[in-house]
């Protein structure tokens, strides 16, 4: 019997940034990429314990659990208690996708008065609070990368990428931090 | 001292605060607030650099960033300098070393001045008509000879030590241009509670009320107030003011490029601020406030130094307290230059004359210099001046002829009127009017959501300028949905009303002469030149704009496109709009690399992609190879191997023991759905409905036109879910191409796909003791031979966390894949490591790879493969099913051309000494003796040495291929002729045993 | 850099999120096998490449990942409208007046100025 794997995360301990703009690399959590018709969304909420948003760039939280509205049929799914998304998704028996991204995707955590102005030093979404207030998500470009915004408060976001492109999302963070900080 | 044409009481600036710096080598002392221009003038310094082309003598001509004469080389140190500086718009900061340009070996004595004497012959169209024979000439003796005769300022030979940030904003009202009226459009926009960027390219706001002290606003001074709206706007939440910050560039849908420079007025920055900052902004509206620019006249030597603009010699009377000179005189067409007089006779300078070339000039302006006791001159013309390093004096004549007389000076200000800035407003393609009243080029058709405001409108008057932008400014911010806030208002008086203006040649300057009446100062265009260009056939104001180099220098003719416009076309006999203008193009001015690069410099110029087994392959020594953006591991060296010798290493251990791999970059895509397999029918050439859950099959897929496009093995790991994989390099475009078909053609089959490239690491354990390696490590899955045969997938677990396992191969020999969650692949990667090296197999890298699965025939798309290859050329007829009726490709297959004979076909080459390795891209060709040029059959796609073999291998893609077995071929390579022997592709193992073993 | 409205999203995001995919309401045959060689390049081939009104597709790949249908002015660079895949063409008529007269070259668009 071999002995258990360790976990090894993309970012471990990561930080810098400015006293304005903090960024650091979030904790492992679980994910799931849900894709599914309208039809299934209400059965599909109620086995994953909170109400898919059917709304472009909403999302939803329970606990640590968030529901990002990433397309018409698509959602990302992170617990940040790392539950067995795939499993309760499986519960509801209706026509869905579930695909277990939990390493696929990182996070790097953005925080300050300055925030939104590191993000906007590579990414030309407007995160204006009257167009993307607390709560709001969007999939869109940060420099050469993909990532997905999450607001997860007045002056806190949470920035998903594919776990090869972390380094590069977070020197990209910590730089606009750097100079939104100045 | 801060220079002794500083004048106590004038200007802006405090005395008490200096700063030092060198031009040329020399100290000079200036004041903080300074640009470079103003304090070189306040140190009587008018010479500041040569000419392009005749390397005649220059001063300063504006003091703004229209400059075309002061072009100078700024240093900080040895790594930060700058060349083709405008003096005028850079600040001195102490310590800055300044050095002018384009002279040698000094400023005051330049051998290149003899081009001045040279003149005749280098006439507009020079280059094109002198230089054209004999061709040889070109290369070895024009182009070397006019490379170093050329160009402006020398570039760094250093990196760039600073570094430079980026910023995407949105905005519903950007303001371009923080003069009276843009300030006021600010203010009523950012009443409305508008989100509202104001930028202005000086480092204080007020535009031209710097130089213009005869407005009040408010009743206030102008630029008092000016300074006060600013602070206003700069402490309202819904306003950023931009400073030092320039609008460079007009695109699509409202994209303004700005470029904030942060540091260069700085002596002592902070190092972790940068450079310059880019700005990119998407504004919902857009106010253009961008002022206009003064034209000098067109006359005999009107580019000695000490010759400039009345409005810049204001400026530096006005803002920076430095009288240009202390006898001056101004010629002009136009009354604005009258006020240049006006306070320079007030702060004691000695006015010589004003020279007027109409014959009535406005009458309040003229009252007024009677009144100081001025001479004006009008219907007179300045026809030559004299003086070599600063114009000594200038020969006055009445217009129409008589009345010549000389008169001494030591600076001539001249203003020939004013050109609305509607560059911005051309680059957004919209349409510029002629005025023929004004002589002015005004916006026209709007092509986008902006509005001009002010004197870039062709609006006059102060109090007709501050209510357009006012209306402008509420207008646009309403538009955007604001609604907020009262109406703005604000009261300004200024002493005169400006008339006049003239464009081309001024008197003495005309058809019939030959003198050096410049244009383009930078790049020494005259009227004649202009004329020159129509006589010789250029009609379009393009052509001639070429033909002469007119507007062509840096500064993008911001003086002299209108001049050569009305030269034009008083020469070809037609009206100035029939002519056209010259269309303005970004940037407005020059922008650094360093801006436009921004962040991608460095670690950051693009991602390095890492797999999870990334730090454990550095530390075992694997030297990495570039695929994408992905870092491979390419061979692990031992102590003292040459790459020949661990890549012949690791290929022998693999076939004789096993070996370890990272396959963590291949694409990955799970598609899940009902319809699963009915759409992988579609988008690969094989069958996938008969394919079991547990099993895997190799796939190809082709674009519609038939050609291969990638391949990779599919796993069903369950009726209704397959694990696909593509090539690494392939991998987005996949994904791509199969939503394209899913969402557009095939959007009722009931399947989705996720990329899962990521989620996955890929440890591939390859070889007769693969098996032996993981066998203690996995749980949960029978991999004995018969359970768990070739070409099969499993789920269980493997050192405790789950795993996708695949039986599967790419080297020929038995082996698996071993996928597990990324963050745990380096954890498992060293257990499997552990068991391997115990056992005697090595870890090997993409070369090993691509040597072992050519030795087995197998093919990589994009390297055997080119976009015009077929499944059939490639010798994998037996993947495309004859049942399907339908599949992406099946149409463009059956093209002609595609199943004609001779088409170019995969086959394996080898050479006849076999210790040769043929060139990959080598051409093949079947006589080497035959005249050139040969007829090529084809090249070679691959090429290795095989220690397994002991042969060299190659596959090559050549003419009817396939029926070609046995033949030889030749290569011709520079140094021999290589002769080949056309053979199958697959080297080892023909019959695949090794694979089931 | 383009300004696009996406219809899933329900608003207007940067050129940056977005990849062109070429024109819009050309079908792909459900009978492909059986076309003949020249409907076959009409179909996969040949494209108007018009001076004025186009139909294209975008898709919002760094977005809601959807394929969609613009009609844009290749002149101007104005978008009249974005819909969603499957909808019809939407009558343009009224907000897209026929092109100009025809222009030469660059250069004349681009330096005439009226
Ligand atoms: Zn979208």
């Amino acid at each position: 019997m071999a002995e258990q794997a360790l976990r090894k995360a993309p970012l471990g301990g990561f930080h810098g940034g400015s006293a304005a703009a903090h960024v650091t690399a979030a904790g492992p959590a679980s994910r799931l990429s849900l894709r599914a018709g309208t039809d299934a969304v209400t059965a599909l909420s109620k086995a994953l314990g909170l109400d898919l948003p059917t709304k472009p760039k909403t999302s939803a939280s329970s606990d640590a659990r968030h529901a990002l509205w990433l397309g018409p049929d698509e959602w990302l799914l992170i617990d940040e208690n790392g539950a067995d998304l795939a499993a309760l998704a499986a519960k509801a028996d209706v026509l869905h996708s579930a695909v277990d991204v939990s390493h696929r995707n990182t996070a790097v955590l953005v925080a300050g008065t300055k925030a939104a102005a590191a993000i906007a030093s590579a990414s030309p979404h407007d995160l204006s609070p009257s167009v993307f207030p607390v709560g709001a998500c969007a999939r869109t470009v940060l420099g050469k990368i993909e990532v997905v915004i999450f607001r997860t408060g007045e002056q806190d976001y949470r920035v998903e990428c594919w776990r090869s492109f972390a380094p590069y999302a977070f020197g990209l963070l910590a730089e606009g931090a750097e100079d939104a900080g100045l | 001292m801060s220079g002794a044409n500083r004048i106590a009481g004038q200007g802006r600036l405090t005395p008490a605060r200096t700063a030092r710096f060198t031009f040329d080598g020399k100290s000079y002392e200036a004041l903080e607030g300074d640009t470079v221009a103003s304090a070189l003038l306040a140190n009587g310094v008018h010479l500041v650099g040569r000419s392009f082309k005749y390397h005649r003598p220059r001063g300063i001509v504006s003091a703004g960033p229209e400059e075309p004469n002061a072009l100078i080389d700024v240093a900080r140190d040895a790594a930060r300098r700058q060349p083709n500086v405008r003096a005028t718009v850079q600040e001195v900061f102490d310590g800055m070393k300044v050095t002018s340009q384009n002279r040698w070996p000094s400023l005051t004595f330049d051998v290149g001045g003899l081009n001045n004497l040279m003149s005749p012959f280098f006439a507009a169209g020079f280059y094109y008509k002198t230089f054209m024979w004999p061709k040889a000439a070109w290369e070895k003796v024009y182009e070397p000879v006019i490379r170093r005769a050329a160009g402006l300022g020398t570039a760094p030979t250093e990196e760039d030590p600073d570094h430079y940030a980026n910023r995407y904003a949105t905005c519903d009202v950007l303001v371009v241009g923080a003069g009276v009226a843009g300030l006021s459009a600010a203010l009523a926009a950012a009443a409305t509670g508008a989100r509202v960027i104001l930028c202005d390219e000086q480092p204080e706001v007020g535009g031209a009320l710097h130089y213009d002290r005869s407005v009040t606003v408010d009743g206030k001074e102008g630029f008092v107030w000016a300074q006060e709206a600013a602070a206003k706007l700069a402490a309202m939440e819904n306003v950023t003011v931009l400073s030092r910050t320039t609008a460079f560039g007009y695109y699509n849908h409202n994209f303004v490029g700005l470029v904030e420079r942060v540091t260069d007025h700085v002596a002592r920055p902070d190092r972790k601020a940068p450079r310059e900052r880019l700005w990119q902004v998407r504004a919902k509206r857009v106010i253009l406030a961008t002022g206009a620019i003064e034209r000098h006249m067109v006359f005999g030597n009107n580019d000695r130094p000490g010759i400039m603009l009345a409005s810049a010699a204001r400026t530096y009377l006005n803002h920076f307290g430095v009288a240009v000179g202390k006898k001056v005189a101004i010629y002009t067409a136009n009354d604005s230059a009258y006020e240049a007089a006006f306070d320079l006779k007030r702060a004691g300078v000695q006015i010589a004359a004003i020279i007027d070339s109409r014959s009535k000039p406005g009458d309040a302006v003229l009252n007024e210099a009677r009144s100081h006791g001025i001479e004006v001159l009008p219907g007179h013309s300045v026809v030559d001046t004299k003086g070599h390093r600063r114009v000594s004096s200038i020969t006055v004549v009445r217009n129409g002829g008589g009345g010549k007389r000389s008169i001494a000076v030591d600076a001539l200000l001249t203003s020939a009127g004013w050109t609305p800035s509607v560059h911005l407003f051309s680059q957004s393609r919209g349409k510029v009017a002629y005025n023929a009243e004004t002589g002015q080029f005004l916006p026209g058709t709007y092509a986008q959501d902006c509005l001009s405001v002010g004197a870039c409108n062709g609006t006059n008057g102060l109090q007709a300028t501050i209510e357009e932008a006012l209306a402008a400014g509420e207008l646009m911010a309403r538009a955007t949905g604001n609604d907020g806030g009262e109406k703005v208002e604000l009261r300004g008086e200024n002493a005169f009303e400006w008339t006049g203006g003239m464009a081309g040649a001024a008197e003495g300057a005309g058809a019939d002469t030959n003198v050096k009446a410049f244009i383009d100062f930078q790049n020494d265009v005259c009227a004649k030149d202009i004329r020159l260009a129509v006589r010789e056939g250029m009609h379009s104001i393009e052509h001639i704009k070429r033909f002469t180099t007119n507007g062509m220098a840096t500064d993008q003719g911001k003086l002299s496109n209108l001049h050569g416009l009305a030269i034009a076309a008083e020469t070809l006999g037609r009206e100035i709009p029939k002519v056209g203008l010259t269309t303005f193009r970004a940037p407005y001015t020059p922008v650094t690399f360093g801006t436009i690069i921004n962040h991608s410099r460095g670690d950051l110029f693009d991602p390095a992609r890492k797999t999870p087994m990334h730090a454990w392959e550095e530390a075992h020594g694997a030297l990495f190879e570039d695929v994408g953006n992905w870092k491979r591991a390419w061979y692990y060296p031992r102590a003292g191997e040459t790459m020949q010798e661990a890549v012949d290493r690791e290929c022998r251990t693999v076939r004789a023991v096993a070996g370890v791999f990272d396959a963590s970059t291949l694409g990955k895509i799970e598609v899940v759905g009902p319809d699963a397999a009915e759409f992988l029918n579609l988008m690969y050439t094989n069958a996938w409905d008969t394919l079991k859950p547990g099993r895997c099959r190799y796939g190809i897929m082709l674009r519609e036109d038939g050609f291969v496009y990638d391949d990779g093995v599919v796993g069903r790991i369950a009726e209704d879910r397959f694990h696909v994989t593509t090539t690494t390099g392939g991998a987005p475009r996949v994904m791509n191409h199969m939503e394209d078909y899913l969402q557009t053609e095939f959007p009722h089959l009931k399947v989705w796909l996720t990329s899962t490239t990521e989620q996955w690491a890929v440890i591939a354990v390859q070889g007769p003791k693969a098996r032996e390696i993981i066998a203690p490590l996995v749980e949960g899955i029978d991999i004995s031979n018969e359970a768990f045969p070739h070409m099969s997938v499993r789920e269980g677990k493997i050192c405790g966390v789950p795993t996708r396992l695949f039986r599967m191969s790419f080297t020929g020999e038995a082996g698996y894949e071993v996928n597990v969650p990324a963050d745990y692949g380096q954890a498992v990667w060293e257990a499997i490591w552990a068991r391997a090296e115990t056992l005697g197999a090595c870890a090997y890298g993409t070369e090993t790879m691509h040597v072992l699965r050519a030795e087995k025939g197998y093919i990589i798309v994009g390297q055997d493969t080119d976009g015009t290859v077929t499944p059939f050329d490639a010798g994998l007829a037996w993947a495309v099913s004859k049942k399907k009726t339908d599949f992406v490709g099946i149409r463009g297959l059956k093209r002609p051309d595609l199943v004609k004979e001779g088409r170019k076909q995969l086959v394996g080459l080898r050479t006849k000494d076999p210790k040769l390795v043929l060139e990959e891209g080598a051409q093949i060709v079947a006589d080497p003796n035959q005249p050139m040029p040969m007829k090529m059959l084809g090249h070679v796609t691959s090429a290795y040495w095989s220690e397994n073999c002991g042969h060299s291998i190659a596959f090559a893609l050549v003419e009817g291929g396939h029926s070609r077995t046995g033949q030889t071929l030749y290569v011709p390579m520079p140094d021999r002729t290589v002769a080949v022997e056309v053979t199958d592709m697959v080297f080892i193992d023909k019959e695949g045993a090794r694979l089931n073993g | 850099m383009l300004l696009i409205y996406c219809p899933y999203c329900e608003e207007e995001r940067s050129e940056l999120e977005f990849r062109h995919g070429g024109d819009a309401h050309i079908a792909r045959p459900t009978n492909i096998a059986d076309i003949t060689d020249e409907e076959f390049a009409e179909f996969f081939f040949l494209r108007d490449n018009p001076k004025g009104l186009i139909f294209e597709r975008w898709r919002h790949i760094h977005g809601c990942g959807r394929f969609f249908n613009a009609a844009r002015d290749t002149v101007s660079d104005k978008f009249y409208a974005s819909y969603k895949a499957g909808e019809p063409k939407p009558d343009l008529s009224a907000v897209h007046p026929a092109t100009e007269k025809t222009v030469e070259t660059y250069e004349a668009t681009e330096g005439t100025a009226k």
